[in-house]
């Protein structure tokens, strides 16, 4: 239970950008009557925005039946929703055991310097999210982070913070 | 003339070191050039430590090439491939000759990693060029009963691969026995155990070993659809799976009259995890794919009674349904040779952590721990001494250095009061702090507890946070007691295994490193040089250059010196953030 994330507000930003509702029909209509859709459909949705928006919710709400509370409940239980937008890229730094064993916290600790934020937080400039996770199972390769579908292994602080400069000089370009 | 083969190992950790590169580099070469060579990808070939991995198979034998890169791949093709002379430098296993890899592969067996790095998981042809569905074909063909089948998976003795060692057979047998208008088989590959990636690796290596697994177990128990629940951080394995599936689809394995036998109905598909650890427990597991919060329910009524969507349901793992095809075709005798006479067969153990060759190993039942960890691992890296090693992740335990010749099987491991588990090892030498250890899977246990019952939810944050404490040096006489008092109550009174088991890694290094906690709490020393706030930074008068470099980065201005003098460190200043040790390139800060 990660108690972190039951400590929501409003989110800023959808008020002022409004979210296109219509990319979830497709979904919508695909998982509708289906038992067991809840997370499915909210995996879907995320998928579409990157995270969760909260009239999202109301509008699943609205086309499936499915109660407010319980997609809430499951939205904070699970590790994998998000409830805020976050950045371009996710940086996954793997914090299992055998990463631990070969010093993670050393890998968390200088992208925090270099990105200068915490875990779970997002670069201003909207390109970074640092997230912490349990294992990304290629623990042969530790430590190891995943950012997008790609896994780097045998990391190290200074390597690490390579990687991120190269992806914001591609990103920039 | 066959054609020569090569065959590149692209499981995720393959990727992760850049076999798609070498992958790309060699269609490139081979497009150019129009050599006649069949170029595939194949999964984990289990030699971790020495990817990317290139094997090339032609006519005089087998050749492995470990750790190629680009460059290599270059070579190897210019060498071996178009003038057949394969490049032995980098050669790291043959059949044709020895190498000094040898031992990570002499005493394997491999049953249920068969054909992992072996055949393309994609292509569902090679899969059967090798025995794959002639399993689920003898079943039907020889008018099998269920009864027989289950029979046979008995007599095998294979036990529940994921850990909790019930024997499948008994298990099926249960299912089958509650008649019900419709059943579920669900194959557990949430494998959230950190440490532990053999059911990744099955998934993404041979796919349909375990799909031909969960048809026979349907046609056993009487079940019509399946689902394999698998995480989502596991993204090439969801979708090699979904690739798989609708091979077997087409070519008549699953759906409506299975291979023209009009009663077999059966399919199934794959439900994506959402990242909760707690479920992999199989009632957790359930409510997750009703879409609820994976919380577990209490037993009875067991699954086999009422389980998903209240029917009869049967749950295993992904290791133990890779090996029932074999066992089917190869009857039970071939898998019930080997082992110890509880714990029959193979087992697959990731190698991770402080050990020299980390990989993918597959063993006999009854091979010791020290055999796993010095003859196919290779020992520890850097020569370093071996302290402990760490089976079962956050529900298991660390057996220290003087036990290591405990064999594996389920009753010995458990005797140590650690457990199987999946079959993660993680070794850990003289560097690691067994405080602290404990105090990582806490951490794990605490954020993943469903907070269904109160003694998980708060006795693992209370024990967390003593833990913590002992770390950081604030220790108190005392602490000990407390933690053993919390471990054994949070176990008797947990409903689910992670509860029951969350506090085995604190009780385990309780139990053989007992000194380790009292030097931190009495000494306040980490004698593994592990727990920061333990430790103190000086200055080596004799290596020290007067540099200035360690008293810029210290954030706390507790560095004094002059340029070209011997710097000094004020204790009462220092807040021991280790800058100065990590930022000195003359080794001149001493730690103790």
């Amino acid at each position: 239970m990660r108690v972190k994330r039951i400590i929501q507000t409003k989110d800023e930003q959808e008020k002022s950008s409004p979210v296109d509702l219509s990319l979830m029909d497709h979904l919508l209509e695909k998982y509708k009557n289906k038992k067991g859709n809840l997370i499915p459909i909210l995996q879907g949705t995320q998928n579409i925005y990157g995270y969760l928006p909260e009239s999202a919710f109301y509008k699943i709400a609205d086309v499936t039946g499915l109660k407010l509370s319980d997609m809430f409940g499951v939205a904070t239980f699970y590790t994998q929703f998000r409830l805020h937008p976050v950045g371009k890229n996710i940086v996954k730094v793997c914090h299992g055991t055998a990463c631990h064993v070969q010093n993670a916290t050393a890998i968390s600790e200088a992208i925090e310097d270099a990105l200068e934020i915490k875990d779970g937080e997002t670069t201003p400039d909207g390109l970074f999210t640092l997230e912490s996770v349990a294992c990304l199972g290629c623990c042969s390769l530790a430590p190891v982070m995943m950012i997008g579908d790609n896994t780097y292994g045998k990391l190290t602080g200074s390597n690490a913070v390579k990687i991120l400069k190269e992806i914001k000089i591609k990103e920039s370009n | 003339m066959t054609k020569t083969k090569v065959l590149i190992g692209l499981a995720s950790c393959g990727i992760a070191a850049g076999a798609n590169k070498v992958y790309d580099k060699l269609k490139a070469l081979q497009d150019a050039e129009k050599i006649d060579i069949v170029l595939k990808r194949t999964g984990c070939i289990g030699m971790c430590f020495r990817e990317p991995l290139v094997e090339v198979i032609d006519e005089s034998g087998s050749y492995l090439y470990g750790d190629v890169n680009e460059e290599k791949a270059v070579e190897i093709f210019d060498k071996h491939l178009k003038q057949n002379e394969p490049v032995k430098e980098y050669i790291v296993r043959s059949d044709l000759f020895s190498s000094k890899d040898d031992p990570f592969w002499d005493g394997q067996i491999k049953i249920a990693l068969r054909n992992c790095g072996v055949i393309d998981p994609e292509n569902i042809d090679e899969y059967e060029e090798l025995g794959g569905y002639k399993a689920i074909k003898k079943i039907l063909g020889e008018k099998l009963s269920a009864e027989q089948v289950i029979q046979t998976v008995l007599d095998s003795g294979i036990r529940g691969r994921g850990g909790g060692g019930f024997p499948t057979g008994l298990k099926w047998r249960f299912a089958f026995n509650n008649k019900a208008e419709s059943k579920y088989i669900i194959c557990n590959a949430d494998e959230g155990d950190p440490g532990a990636f053999m059911d990744r690796s099955l998934l993404e290596g041979d796919p349909h070993a375990v799909i031909e697994g969960l048809i026979i177990g349907a046609y056993a128990i009487g079940a019509k659809e399946g689902v394999i629940y698998c995480r989502a951080e596991y993204p090439l394995a969801i979708k090699r799976l979904n690739i798989a599936l609708d091979q077997a689809r087409k070519k008549g394995y699953l759906g409506k009259n299975i291979l023209g036998y009009k009663d077999f109905y059966f399919d199934l598909y794959v439900k994506e995890g959402a990242g909760a650890f707690v479920c992999g427990e199989e009632t957790a597991l359930m409510a997750s794919i009703e879409g609820e919060r994976g919380m577990p329910r209490k037993r009875p009524p067991f699954p086999a009674e009422s389980g998903l969507w209240a029917k009869p349901t049967n749950i295993n793992n992904v290791e133990t349904f890779a090996n029932i095809p074999y066992i089917i075709l190869n009857n039970a005798e071939s898998f019930s040779k080997f082992g110890t006479e509880k714990s029959k067969g193979t087992k697959v153990f990731a190698l991770t952590g402080k050990i020299s060759h980390g990989g993918l190993v597959e063993v006999p039942m009854g091979i010791s721990i020290r055999d796993i960890i010095f003859k196919l691992g290779g020992g520890i890296i850097g020569g370093k001494k071996f302290k402990a090693v760490q089976l079962g992740g956050p529900s298991g335990g660390c057996i220290p250095e003087y036990m290591a010749d405990t064999i594996v099987d389920y009753d010995s491991v458990n005797a140590t009061g650690a457990i199987m588990g999946s079959g993660g090892m993680v070794v850990m030498d003289e560097t690691t702090c067994m405080v602290d250890m404990a105090r990582f899977f806490l951490d794990f246990t605490c954020k993943e507890s469903c907070g269904k019952c109160t003694f998980c939810r708060v006795g693992t944050k209370r024990m967390l946070e003593i833990l913590t404490r002992i770390t950081k040096g604030e220790g108190k006489e005392g602490d000990i007691q407390k933690l053993e008092d919390l471990a054994y109550q949070i176990k008797e009174t947990s409903l689910c295994g992670l509860g029951q088991t969350a506090p085995n890694p604190v009780l385990t290094t309780i139990k053989y490193f007992r000194d380790e906690y009292e030097a931190h709490i009495t000494d306040k020393k980490c004698p593994a040089k592990n727990c920061k706030q333990l430790l103190t930074y000086t200055v080596d008068p004799e290596k020290c250059t007067g540099c200035t470099v360690c008293a810029k980065n210290c954030p706390s201005n507790a560095i004094d010196g002059e340029r070209k003098t011997v710097h000094f460190i004020r204790q009462d200043a220092c807040i021991k953030c280790g800058a100065c040790f990590s930022k000195c390139k003359f080794d001149a800060i001493l730690v103790s």
